[in-house]
């Protein structure tokens, strides 16, 4: 017993425990739970595109602020990139999130993976300008707008929003990023803390900060 | 989830050469926007749909967001797009001139020839068949598409899940009222529910791959050849001929409209 | 193919983020071809021991590892395909959309020859006896078809040593036969050593040489054949809840005489149809129909009967969660106590006081950040005071032993943590009626006891008890009615059983013609019966 609760304090001192070597080559457990998440991600870019089609007719009334609903499909790719932790995750997951969606159906069709790369990319470019190492609130708000930045980039290019005078593109833009701040930033980040506490990130580094996950409560079981 | 899909000769093709198709008619379509090559792509595309083996039920159902959307996008460019000619209609924000409304019909007909072909190209394809293609004809990583792929195969459970889910709230009392905050906070409750058992699965999932060999570093063989023939090249190339036309019919006719430009 | 030898010296595992060690100082030699069964009380570090054989526990990235574990004299790491795992969770060890895919799955990772895939594909599905065309989806098999999948997944890689991580803890008593028979037919045939997690001993006894118990402070507690380690441990097993046949759980005191039970009827269901409306439908697709029933204060029902029958549904709708597909469902004004007869029209907060429900995945139910506000959350939403909540809360959690607990978040509980505290959260608004859908699913036998003892104490007080249940020893412990469905396929006749003063009756769906065939055996000391039913009286 007084061994057990020696080693608890004197393991959760060393810092060495969650990023002692950091391995940033993927593993199963990063490609399936970032695969999942996608995948759950894109069920709710289809719904969150059913719904846009009513919500930007609201909006269709303002100039440019329909660039306020972008973020409903850019917090999949900074959710994968905050709970895997590698290069390549927030890409990876936004990219599956969309040929999820896709693959259900939505009014962009094919477009749908090109708008799922460069808005991955947008967080992915981040999260790669710290290194990797750095997940804290204010990285996840920054690639939040990075991936506002993309998608506001590409839909005022490319989209029917390219027809819009150039006052109202500048309106679109600016929602759009601050939309993927707060939906894809803040949403996310406060995602991920809540599933480390639920234990559902026990393998990943992200679910481990807040020290030993088995507490003294095994100490005391027996 | 997974498309019912009934034998057809489009859904014999390699789901790789339906991709190929998909993204050069869309990329083509997206670099300008003019009536001219948006309402060539779509009669094209028209006549191939005869093959694609799709009833007209579930056309319609597959393709409905698209016919809701193209109106939405016409009413915005109508209200907001880059205004030229006589003006028709002015308040505040808004104003409606002859060319936003040419503008608005152009999109309108563009949102369609991007989104059917997407639409019915993927209703006809099977995502099992479309992993083996990515990872042995594009040669993608087999690790990330099998990945994909095994996570995919967990959305019909998230239906069944998220279902349990309301009606666990239900019983716990707290399944209804609070008008719309309260069910802004159910569904955000619901969704992160859906999440932490998404990502236990997962975990659970990866153990069970892996405990079959999967994910090492060494080659691995396909039990399925996915195979890229002469049909599926012909394909491809009617796609490129699809968007070839209809570039050149907006050049030739002067609507072409650069987006860059 | 011969089996694998399996050696571990001094070995030991902490996962990244624990502070103890999992497994520590463990010395064990497993001969090639041998039968164990792996014991150990929860948290003993058997499964731990599992995923290190199958090679999957991770690299330094997941944890420490001290001493050494050899398969075959390799590191479980580098012989793979030599060692095949089954999980416990039928749902999520399917890889792919379609049987055939998903049995090579594994042979397309060792990088099999395409040319030999096919062939041990069948022969796999044929040794654990599923007779499906290649291309049938996996999402439309049962439990036991889903593990007996998994396990064919596995034979077609040929392993030398086969490891069963609670294979049948979900499954209904026909899918534990299957698939346990189907392990036996494939080891036999390929000479595979065989090592099994399972709390019901009863399962495997008879089939396995030897029994290991891990001592969860590290080490082995005992080792050896199966009837010595039984008869010396099985005492000391029993009690740290691992079910011996030779000791059971006591049964629970029930007060009072079963013939005064059930005076109060609660809520009655007159040829009620049940069943779901599907994603994206309107009409609810019907799985069981012509049902009757009467459920009473102070009794207990069970309904039992395969799987795909629509108990869980039929649950559900009992409970005020689902609409009634069709007929009729009300509640007494002793249930409704002033709202409208039909619970599923009640509001969501009126539930509470009236009807409880426990879910069969405990996690579906949890809403809070600690167990404490998990048990708050109820009695708050019935708009009691901070004190009375305040006490109600404490009772719980002194109650069904989750004190230590108290600012844990419920997901991190074991178990049979959750299962209580699940039950804890639904009584704390203290209903009328307490819906179970299987209660005792993969419980050890301690859970068991406690939630047996706590529910009979419930009975006492006079709140009625409704339960899907696969588990006899829980029916024989508490059932005073028990409801059988039946699928469509013949009439249910003949179908009777006595035990203590149940009332027994078939109820058959699907198919109208079948109900007048099917209510044989309801028994004398009937409490909760109708009229139509006590017209069918045929002592049991």
């Amino acid at each position: 017993m007084h061994a057990s609760i020696n080693t608890l304090l004197s393991d959760s001192q060393t810092p060495s425990m969650p990023g002692k070597s950091r391995v940033l080559k993927w593993r199963v457990v990063d490609i399936v739970v970032a695969s999942v998440i996608g995948v759950a991600s894109g069920v709710i870019f289809w719904a969150w595109g059913l719904a846009w089609s009513p919500l930007s007719a609201l909006l269709a009334f303002t100039p440019g602020l329909e660039g306020l609903l972008a973020g409903g499909w850019l917090f999949a790719g900074v959710l994968g990139g905050l709970i895997i932790r590698k290069p390549g995750a927030a890409v990876y997951t936004e990219v599956v999130a969309a040929v999820v969606s896709m693959l259900i159906g939505t009014q962009w069709g094919f477009s749908t993976l090109i708008w799922g790369v460069v808005e991955g990319l947008g967080a992915e470019i981040v999260l790669a300008l710290f290194l990797y190492a750095n997940w804290r609130l204010g990285v996840a708000l920054l690639a939040g707008a990075g991936a506002g930045v993309a998608v506001g980039l590409l839909d005022t290019t490319f989209t029917s929003y390219a027809a819009l005078d150039i006052g109202y593109k500048a309106v679109y833009f600016v929602s759009a990023v601050v939309s993927g701040t707060v939906l894809a930033g803040l949403l996310s980040w406060l995602a991920v803390r809540g599933l480390a506490r639920t234990g559902a990130l026990t393998r990943f580094a992200a679910g481990r900060e807040s020290g030993p996950t088995d507490r003294a409560r095994t100490v005391s079981a027996r | 989830m997974t498309p019912e899909i009934r034998p057809s000769a489009i859904a014999r093709v390699n789901p790789v050469a339906k991709l190929g198709v998909a993204l050069l008619i869309s990329c083509a379509l997206m670099l300008s926007i003019d009536w001219v090559s948006a309402a060539v792509a779509l009669a094209l595309e028209a006549v191939l749909l005869a093959w694609c083996g799709l009833s007209a039920r579930q056309f319609w159902l597959r393709t409905a967001p698209v016919w809701i959307a193209a109106p939405f996008a016409v009413l915005t460019t109508v209200l907001y797009g880059q205004d030229s000619g006589a003006m028709l209609f002015s308040a505040g924000f808004v104003s409606v001139t002859e060319g936003s409304v040419s503008l608005a019909f152009a999109i309108g007909l563009r949102i369609l020839a991007i989104g059917i072909p997407g639409i019915v190209l993927l209703a006809t394809t099977d995502p099992t068949d479309l992993g083996d293609g990515l990872a042995q004809v594009l040669r993608l990583p087999a690790r990330f598409v099998l990945g994909a792929l095994a996570g995919l195969r967990l959305v019909g459970m998230f239906i069944d899940d998220w279902h349990t889910l309301a009606l666990a709230r239900r019983a716990r009392g707290v399944g209804d009222g609070g008008g719309l905050r309260g069910h802004a906070r159910r569904f955000g409750g619901l969704a992160f529910a859906l999440l932490v058992l998404s990502v236990r699965r997962g975990s659970k999932l990866a153990t069970a791959m892996e405990a079959r060999g999967f994910g090492s570093d060494e080659p691995r063989t396909w039990a399925r050849e996915s195979v890229f023939g002469v049909r599926d090249g012909l394909i491809v190339t009617i796609g490129a001929a699809i968007a070839a036309a209809a570039i050149t019919a907006a050049v030739l006719l002067g609507t072409w409209h650069f987006v860059l430009a | 193919m011969t089996g694998a030898r399996v050696t571990a010296s001094g070995w030991g595992w902490r996962h990244a983020g624990r502070a103890r060690p999992a497994v520590s100082e463990l010395d064990l030699d497993i001969r090639p071809g041998e039968r164990v069964l792996l014991l150990g009380p929860s948290g003993a570090g058997k499964s731990t021991l599992m995923h290190a054989l199958a090679g999957v526990l991770g690299d330094d990235e997941d944890g420490d590892e001290t001493g050494e574990l050899l398969v075959d004299g390799r590191r479980p790491s580098a012989s793979r395909g030599r060692v095949g795992l089954v999980l416990q969770d039928p749902d999520s060890q399917v890889v792919l959309a379609r049987v055939g895919d998903d049995v090579a799955f594994g042979c397309e990772n060792l990088a099999v020859p395409r040319a030999e895939i096919w062939p041990r594909v069948g022969q796999a599905l044929a040794a654990v006896g599923l007779d499906l065309p290649l291309r049938h989806p996996t999402s439309a098999l049962s439990g036991g078809q889903k593990q007996r999948l998994a396990l064919a997944g596995v034979l077609a890689m040929r392993p030398g040593l086969v490891l069963l991580d609670e294979p049948t803890a979900n499954l209904d008593p026909e899918g534990v036969v299957e698939v346990r028979d189907a392990v036996l037919r494939s080891v036999e045939a390929s000479g595979a050593t065989l090592i099994v997690i399972e709390h019901r001993v009863a399962v495997w006894q008879n089939v396995v040489d030897r029994i290991v118990v891990l001592d969860p402070v590290g080490g082995i507690l005992a080792d050896g054949p199966t009837d010595s380690v039984l008869s010396a441990e099985g005492e000391r097993l029993a009690a740290a809840g691992v079910w011996i046949p030779r000791f059971p759980p006591a049964p629970p005191e029930r007060r009072g005489s079963p013939d005064t039970r059930g005076e109060e009827v609660l809520l009655s269901a007159d040829d009620l149809a049940v069943g779901r409306v599907p994603f994206a439908r309107k009409r609810a697709v019907v799985v069981a129909h012509g049902l009757d029933l009467a459920v009473a204060a102070g009794t207990a029902t069970a309904i039992t009967g395969p799987n795909g029958t629509g108990k869980s549904t039929l649950a559900l709708t009992l409970a005020g969660l689902l609409p009634p597909a069709d007929g009729r469902l009300a509640a007494t004004d002793a249930l409704a106590a002033g709202l409208g007869a039909a619970p599923h029209r009640w509001r969501s907060r009126d539930l509470l006081a009236r009807i409880g429900t426990v879910f069969q995945d405990p996690e579906h139910q949890f809403l809070a950040g600690t167990v404490r506000n998990e048990l708050a959350i109820g009695p708050r939403a019935l708009g009691l005071g901070g004190a009375e909540q305040a006490e109600r809360v404490d009772a719980l959690l002194h109650r069904l032993r989750l004190d230590h607990l108290a600012d844990a978040n419920p997901f991190t509980l074991s178990g049979g943590e959750k299962r209580r505290l699940s039950v804890a959260t639904v009584l704390a608004t203290r209903p009328r009626l307490l819906v179970l859908d299987e209660p005792t699913f993969g419980q050890d036998s301690r859970t068991w006891a406690e939630l047996v003892r706590l529910l009979a104490e419930l009975l006492d007080t006079g709140t009625a008890v409704l339960a899907v249940t696969h588990d006899e020893q829980f029916v024989t412990a508490l059932a005073d009615v028990r409801l059988t469905l039946v699928p469509g396929t013949g009439p249910a006749s003949g179908h009777s059983m006595s035990n203590r003063s149940m009332s027994n009756r078939s109820v058959s769906n699907r198919s109208v013609s079948n109900r007048s065939v099917s209510t044989p055996g309801v028994s004398t000391h009937s409490v909760t019966t109708g009229p139509r039913e006590r017209a069918g009286t045929d002592a049991s």
